[in-house]
């Protein structure tokens, strides 16, 4: 009986689980929320995250983005030969960055870099004991080293997510227009034509603000609960990944359900 | 690293940001070609007995360049007749007896108004009625009348 009883124990614990992280993360959630005001007095703080998570992130955004392109322009004319409409190739490869792979890729890609160096970072903190011993000194710890990576990853991915988006048009631009030989006229207006600003570009923007918002997040709670060991900040970055990953595509379904 | 440096890129990383979405809303979403009349707009009103898939923003264009959008379609209750209010730009003037039609871009594209301007002297004022109309070509009435066509002979 007592077996029975542990193994449907065992079935029920990864959900009990999963529902208490979503408690205690919206719990970090309102009090970074509370403490947003202390990093913009110190900005040096912000501009220090910004360039920790944003400005090294470029190489790797960049050129997945324009291979992301390349890949989209080869693919899509391959399709579109076959009806004749090679010169849409443009808006196809505009509309699929713009309104999805852009912001997704990126945030997943922010996540697996960036992500799992802050919750690195603030999980090798937490074993060191430099979040007890600024607790200890009265610096809030939220304050002083969690708010200011939330701030810059918010501010980062959006950008990050612009910067995939055009390396990967530009990407899509040179295989059609350079490799395949397509009217480059035709291109451009044809993309000009089916992409609206407040439909396609600012919804893709929004979509990649509420996924670095999402990302940041998970990534300074894995941080912020890992146990301190040595395996306990290598499962906490695992987790950062897998979890960005996960959510960022559900994320994606719930907002293209609301917005296209 | 040193605070300056920092700063510097912090700053270069803002720097294309910006770059990209001008980019994006200049090259990619055409926002420059948009561009409303900077003279203002007036309304014309037109009804048809079909609009066929016509939508409110479909473009108005005359001589196939576009003069304005499409931005109310109602029913007239008491006619049946369909009644949309077309944004036309106020340096493009119309004769009262312009007539307008509803065209498909292509063969099975998206439809818009053409207008086309008449011989008459007075010019349709804000708030006019365009009174010479030509419904949508609905493609089931076309196929029907091949079909019967096909048969009388």
């Amino acid at each position: 009986m007592k077996r029975i009883y542990n193994a449907i124990a065992i079935i029920g614990s990864p959900f009990t689980t999963f529902i208490l992280h979503l408690g205690r993360i919206t719990n970090l959630f309102f009090q970074i929320l509370l403490s947003l005001a202390y990093p913009f007095k110190n900005f040096s703080l912000i501009i220090k995250e910004i360039h920790f998570s944003g400005v090294r992130s470029i190489v790797i955004i960049a050129v997945s983005g324009w291979f992301v392109g390349m890949v989209l322009g080869l693919q899509g004319y391959n399709t579109l030969e076959r009806f004749g409409s090679v010169s849409m190739l443009g808006s196809v490869v505009a509309l699929s960055l713009l309104r999805e792979l852009g912001p997704v890729l990126s945030a997943i890609l922010f996540a697996s870099r960036a992500g799992s160096g802050m919750t690195a970072e603030i999980g090798l903190m937490k074993a060191t004991e430099q979040i007890d011993a600024m607790s200890v000194m009265a610096v809030d710890p939220i304050k002083r080293i969690i708010a200011p990576k939330f701030i810059g990853g918010i501010i980062a991915v959006p950008i990050l997510s612009l910067l995939f988006n055009t390396a990967g048009i530009w990407g899509g631009y040179f295989v059609g227009v350079t490799l395949l030989h397509l009217d480059r006229g035709t291109f451009w207006s044809q993309m000009q034509s089916s992409v609206q600003f407040h439909g396609d570009v600012m919804n893709g923007l929004i979509k990649s603000f509420i996924f670095g918002i999402a990302v940041t997040l998970i990534a300074v709670y894995q941080g912020f609960i890992a146990k301190p060991s040595a395996l306990g900040v290598s499962l906490a970055t695992t987790n950062t990944v897998v979890s960005s990953a996960l959510t960022v595509l559900a994320l994606d379904f719930i907002l293209t359900a609301l917005m296209f | 690293m040193k605070r300056i440096a920092l700063d510097f890129f912090v700053g270069v990383f803002v720097l294309i940001g910006i770059i990209c979405i001008a980019f994006l809303s200049l090259r990619v979403a055409g926002i420059s070609n948009f561009s409303g009349n900077t003279s203002g707009t007036y309304t014309l009103y037109a009804s048809f007995n079909n609009i066929g898939s016509l939508k409110i923003d479909a473009p108005v264009k005359v001589s196939g360049f576009i003069v304005g959008r499409v931005t109310n379609i109602q029913l007239n209750p008491k006619t049946y007749q369909a009644q949309i209010a077309l944004n036309i730009g106020k340096n493009y003037k119309f004769s009262t007896d312009s007539s307008a039609q509803i065209l498909t871009t292509g063969l099975l594209g998206e439809q818009y108004v053409g207008l086309q301007s008449g011989a008459d002297s007075q010019y349709l004022a804000n708030d006019g009625k365009i009174s010479i109309t030509s419904s949508a070509m609905v493609l089931e009435d076309l196929i029907s009348k091949f079909m019967t066509n096909i048969n009388t002979k």
